[in-house]
């Protein structure tokens, strides 16, 4: 690639031609400010819209000040990214945002990790020179996701994520001038839109306008409760993110620590969603299992390829945009509701207590995970299987209120029988993990043989669309990984018009899986953190003993003493659902 | 789940314009305009049934209606009456005109009054600039307007 010469602030460098001045800078420690520029490098995502103008920089012979973030690189450009022009140009950029800012950052969800607040504070800025009229909107909740558009910077991020990233389409800039927001078709409420709820636009939200519904007052509320027992269940990408709340290094696993401050806490029992990720694939393999062997015995009804339904934000994407494919996905529960529906049902009887005076909450990296735990589908008698929800930033809140000093914790184990697992749950954290976990227990119940090696390279990294062969005992089984909405429309499109090779495809909404879900530490466009939550979450899996989710003493054993076999009648009713088509119908009056 | 309605005829009426434009996302600004010609304004449901047959998100259809003041989401009156904003007509007091239409109809540009019989828009030079300021009644066109003259103009018009 051409090189062409640069000098910043007096520094001279060379960069790559179509470098542009941002990152350039940041190549010799110049760290220019941006507010509406994001990248994640690494899953080739970004935003530039070039609009915000916080990045401006002086560039020699040009008379205006140029943006950083959206300008190239030109041989021989002479750059100034802090003389008093550019800072002046810069603070007054930032007064006039926050002149249409609401000023309750004291009691925003997002102080303390808004960057909009860091701008003021790097900036010192101490009065706010200019008062005009402020924007009112009306704030806008659903099951997971509150919108306060009073808030919004129309740095336009979450309609970047929404619309190309996750092809969804909920999001779109409206309005002109003043006026300008981001917001849904006709300002309806996001729960009447086609929203996922997969909390991608949460994530990259600079400012307080897009947050998660809190439940941990209910939460809270619950645990002082002397009538109920409360227990609880913690998804596999949690472990790998929570210690970047207490400054741990990204990828920092633990899982331990997280035990022992849920103990802390005050939860009766301290059980672990993995323990039904091993209970998925029994249901899921099985069924998997038992599509293809038809499928082999020249059934021509049978449908292929089996899709995975694990993820909550995937199924909503499906309901809305291929309902007509509404078939094809695997029926079994994702491992939130299955643990909800075993917890109140086998686990409440074990206990002898009714299923009232139980409450189950789970730590998830999702934000989609808070509306499904809502879904009708998943109560019995208007008591839902699991009662609430909470983010992995929400429960790094909640043990913070609590003084709880993390980091000094001593490592506990989870509670027996519901918190034992093994490896192949952990990596449903991860894009790959959920079906490589269902390969390991398909192959040896197909061929009789254990597995020689349990991990399958194949399955594993970070391209959007992955696909991959894997040999069961001659028959080459095609497997096919998407992770981000846009890369699942993609197969979904090849599936609808039969143009699809593959036997299974696993799908998660989020760019990474759930190690990227919109409920974890905020990443502030890091793609290196999801890089290393991801391996966090391999090496966790390496470390067990236990690595075929069929090998679990204690998922062996609830087959035994409470649902027979996989696929059951009784394992239909409390493990498997069904899924509605929510496309938008237009009728003749 | 959304469920949209429309009587049949419009309905297919719709289908057949974004038809002539061969269903294409790119052309949406042409598709609202023909659709705003043919119901008057652009409701909610329309824009649902553009977005489904062009295959583009219901948000981003809403967000390129809102964003041109051409197009408008509330129905026209029986009578709607649209002042020149444009440059010639501002510059001989089109401001005042459309004040005093504002103040006593009671509306602002854009709005509908609640027994749908008028309306009140700005539009940019409508070429009769000879005449500014001037402002238009349905197709009627009334030239060198003064504010003394809205009263009258309206009162044409009540009584229909
Ligand atoms: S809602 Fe947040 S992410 Fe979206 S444009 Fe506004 S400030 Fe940016
Ligand atoms: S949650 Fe996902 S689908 Fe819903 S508006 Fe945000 S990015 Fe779009
Ligand atoms: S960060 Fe460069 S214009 Fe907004």
């Amino acid at each position: 690639m051409e090189q062409i010469k640069v000098t910043i602030d007096k520094k001279t460098l060379e960069v790559p031609k179509g470098t542009t001045i941002l990152a350039a800078a940041k190549t010799i420690g110049i760290d220019i400010p941006t507010l509406c520029y994001f990248s994640l490098g690494d899953m080739k995502i970004e935003n530039k819209p070039g609009g915000c103008r916080i990045c401006v920089v002086e560039v020699e012979g040009r008379r205006n000040l140029a943006p950083a973030c959206a300008t190239e690189c030109t041989p021989n450009m002479m750059v100034k990214t802090n003389s008093m022009r550019v800072l002046n140009a810069r603070r007054t950029v930032l007064e006039l945002i926050l002149s249409d800012h609401p000023f309750d950052c004291l009691i925003c969800a997002k102080s303390g990790n808004c960057e909009l607040q860091d701008m003021a504070h790097r900036f010192g800025v101490r009065e706010i020179p200019y008062h005009g009229e402020q924007s009112k909107y009306r704030v806008d909740t659903s099951p997971s996701i509150i919108r306060d558009v009073d808030k919004c910077i129309m740095c336009r991020r979450c309609e970047m994520m929404c619309n190309t990233v996750q092809t969804v389409g909920t999001l779109s800039a409206i309005n002109r001038g003043f006026e300008a927001v981001v917001a849904t078709a006709f300002e309806m409420n996001l729960e009447k839109s086609s929203c996922t709820y997969c909390g991608q636009c949460v994530a990259v939200c600079p400012t307080g306008a897009l947050t998660e519904v809190d439940h941990t007052r209910q939460v809270i509320s619950a645990l002082a409760d002397p009538k109920k027992t409360v227990i609880v269940q913690t998804a596999p990408a949690v472990r790998a993110a929570l210690g970047e709340e207490f400054g741990l290094e990204a990828g920092s696993l633990v899982t331990g620590k997280m035990v022992a401050a849920l103990r802390e806490l005050g939860f009766d029992y301290i059980f672990d969603t993995d323990f039904a990720a091993d209970l998925t694939i029994m249901e899921e393999g099985t069924e998997l299992l038992s599509r293809l062997n038809k499928h082999l015995a020249g059934d021509k009804e049978v449908k292929l390829p089996i899709l995975t339904s694990c993820c909550p934000a995937w199924v909503n994407f499906f309901e809305h945009n291929f309902p007509e494919l509404k078939d094809i996905p695997s029926t079994a529960r994702s491992p939130q509701q299955m643990f909800g529906a075993i917890a109140k049902t086998f686990y409440a009887e074990k206990l002898g207590i009714s299923r009232e005076n139980m409450v189950v909450v789970s730590i998830m990296p999702c934000l989609a995970k808070k509306y499904e735990c809502q879904r009708d589908e998943f109560k019995t008698d208007g008591n839902p299987d699991v009662d609430f929800a909470i983010s992995t930033r929400e429960l790094a809140n909640f043990i913070k209120q609590a003084n709880i000093d993390f980091n000094a914790l001593p490592d506990e184990d989870f509670d027996n029988p519901l918190g034992v697992s093994s490896g192949a749950a952990v990596i449903f954290g991860t894009t790959g993990g959920v079906i490589e976990a269902a390969v390991r227990t398909a192959y040896e119940i197909q061929t009789g043989k254990s597995l020689e090696k349990v991990d399958f390279d194949e399955l594993r990294g970070m391209e959007g669309i992955r696909e991959a062969t894997i040999d069961v005992d001659g028959f080459p089984m095609r497997i096919g990984i998407a992770h981000g909405l846009g890369n699942a429309r993609k197969l979904l499109e090849d599936v609808r018009d039969g143009k699809s090779q593959f036997h299974a495809i696993e799908i998660m909404a989020c760019p990474g899986g759930c190690i990227g879900g919109g409920g974890q530490p905020l990443h502030h466009g890091d793609s290196s953190i999801l890089m290393a939550r991801q391996k966090a979450i391999y090496c966790e899996d390496a470390g067990k003993t236990i690595r075929k989710s069929h090998e679990n003493p204690y998922i062996k054993e609830l087959y035994e003493k409470f649902l027979g076999k996989p696929m059951s009648e009784k394992a239909h009713h409390l493990l498997h659902t069904h899924y509605f088509d929510k496309r938008t119908k237009i009728t003749i009056e | 789940m959304a469920e949209i309605k429309l009587p049949e005829n419009k309905l297919n009426q719709l289908k057949e314009i974004c038809k002539s434009f061969d269903n294409k996302a790119g052309e949406l600004i042409n598709v609202l305009h023909k659709a705003q010609e043919l119901f008057g304004y652009l409701p909610a449901e329309v824009q649902e049934v553009v977005a489904a047959e062009l295959n583009t998100p219901v948000a981003h259809v809403f967000g390129v209606v809102s964003f041109y003041s051409f197009f408008t989401m509330t129905p026209r009156g029986r009578f709607p009456i649209s002042i020149c904003l444009g440059t010639a007509c501002y510059v001989r007091g089109a401001e005042k005109v459309s004040d005093e239409f504002k103040r006593l109809l009671n509306l602002k540009l854009g709005e509908t009054s609640a027994d749908g019989k008028f309306s009140l828009t700005g539009l940019r030079c409508v070429g009769a600039c000879g005449l500014a300021p001037v402002v238009l009644v349905g197709a009627k066109v009334y030239g060198r307007i003064a504010p003394e003259n809205v009263k009258d103009i309206i009162k044409e018009y009540e009584e229909l």
